[in-house]
């Protein structure tokens, strides 16, 4: 079925090559790959938080690509607003020193060997089975999704899914309070 | 544009986060390699949601980011309150339940 719709989703694209959007997709996407090695390989880990600022930017200019403005929106108030907000807290409450921390990265040859063995395989692995699903199917976002779909999606479709998450999202800040409170 | 642009560059940010997941020793920086993670889910998800032309993907991204929200309050609690009685956020010492 996947298949049928690709090639559906082929055969309507039409001359247009997407110059402009494919120019900034390289640009933005080698700037999230350089900082996201920073994010794991930094031994600063304020540098870390900041460079991982970077990623989540990038990701929401992607949305913006990917033409859904809503969530490009929610990932720059949520990540870059309060989640990064909420990690540097963590690193202030969690070191006497702004610095350097050697001693807590495994050593060289272990990060060598993860890399080597578990992250580069997956990659590899990851990519050929895409290549093999989806080789140079080609689309275009459309139509943009816009903001009153997804609301009327959500308040519709996924109902019961967005109460649950909202139960889910204060019993976690309940408990967050409870768990880092003093007492 | 090509489908398989954006599962690549999901694909290489999921790998790099798994590396600093493993990699990292240090509790706050093995969650923001999580969060790496799941942005990549994240762009997997809005690009399949644009592919099919389908407004699920968007929901179910929008339901990731507030898990996401809720996993590192959660989380950054956590890590506090383990250095708050280990005076250490070292996750290769958090050994006390080794039989």
């Amino acid at each position: 079925m996947l298949l049928a719709q690709a090639t559906q989703a082929a055969e309507t694209v039409t001359d247009q090559t997407w110059v402009a959007q494919n120019v900034f997709f390289g640009i933005i996407a080698f700037l999230m790959i350089v900082a996201a090695v920073r994010v794991v390989t930094t031994k600063n880990v304020v540098h870390a938080a900041l460079w991982l600022v970077i990623v989540l930017a990038g990701a929401a200019a992607q949305y913006i690509l990917l033409a859904a403005e809503f969530i490009a929106i929610v990932q720059i108030i949520v990540y870059i607003g309060a989640i990064i907000v909420l990690f540097l807290f963590g690193i202030m409450l969690t070191r006497a020193e702004i610095g350097t921390e050697n001693h807590l990265d495994n050593s060289r040859n272990t990060r060598l060997a993860i890399a080597g063995g578990v992250s580069l395989p997956l990659l590899l692995l990851l990519g050929y089975v895409l290549w093999d699903a989806f080789e140079d199917v080609k689309f275009i976002p459309a139509t943009v999704q816009r903001t009153s779909d997804v609301g009327d999606a959500i308040f519709g479709n996924y109902l019961i899914a967005f109460e649950a998450v909202s139960v889910l999202l204060t019993a976690a800040l309940i408990g967050a309070i409870v768990l880092a409170r003093r007492d | 544009m090509l489908l398989n642009q954006f599962l690549f560059l999901a694909a290489i940010l999921f790998c790099i986060g798994m590396y600093g997941v493993l990699a990292r020793r240090n509790g706050v920086m093995v969650l923001m390699s999580v969060e790496l993670i799941l942005n990549a889910v994240n762009i997997n998800l809005v690009a399949f949601g644009a592919f099919n032309n389908n407004i699920g993907g968007h929901v179910f991204a929008l339901f990731v980011v507030a898990v996401a929200a809720a996993e590192v309050a959660v989380g950054l609690a956590l890590v506090l309150m383990i250095y708050r009685n280990r005076k250490s956020i070292d996750v290769e010492e958090l050994d006390a339940l080794r039989g």
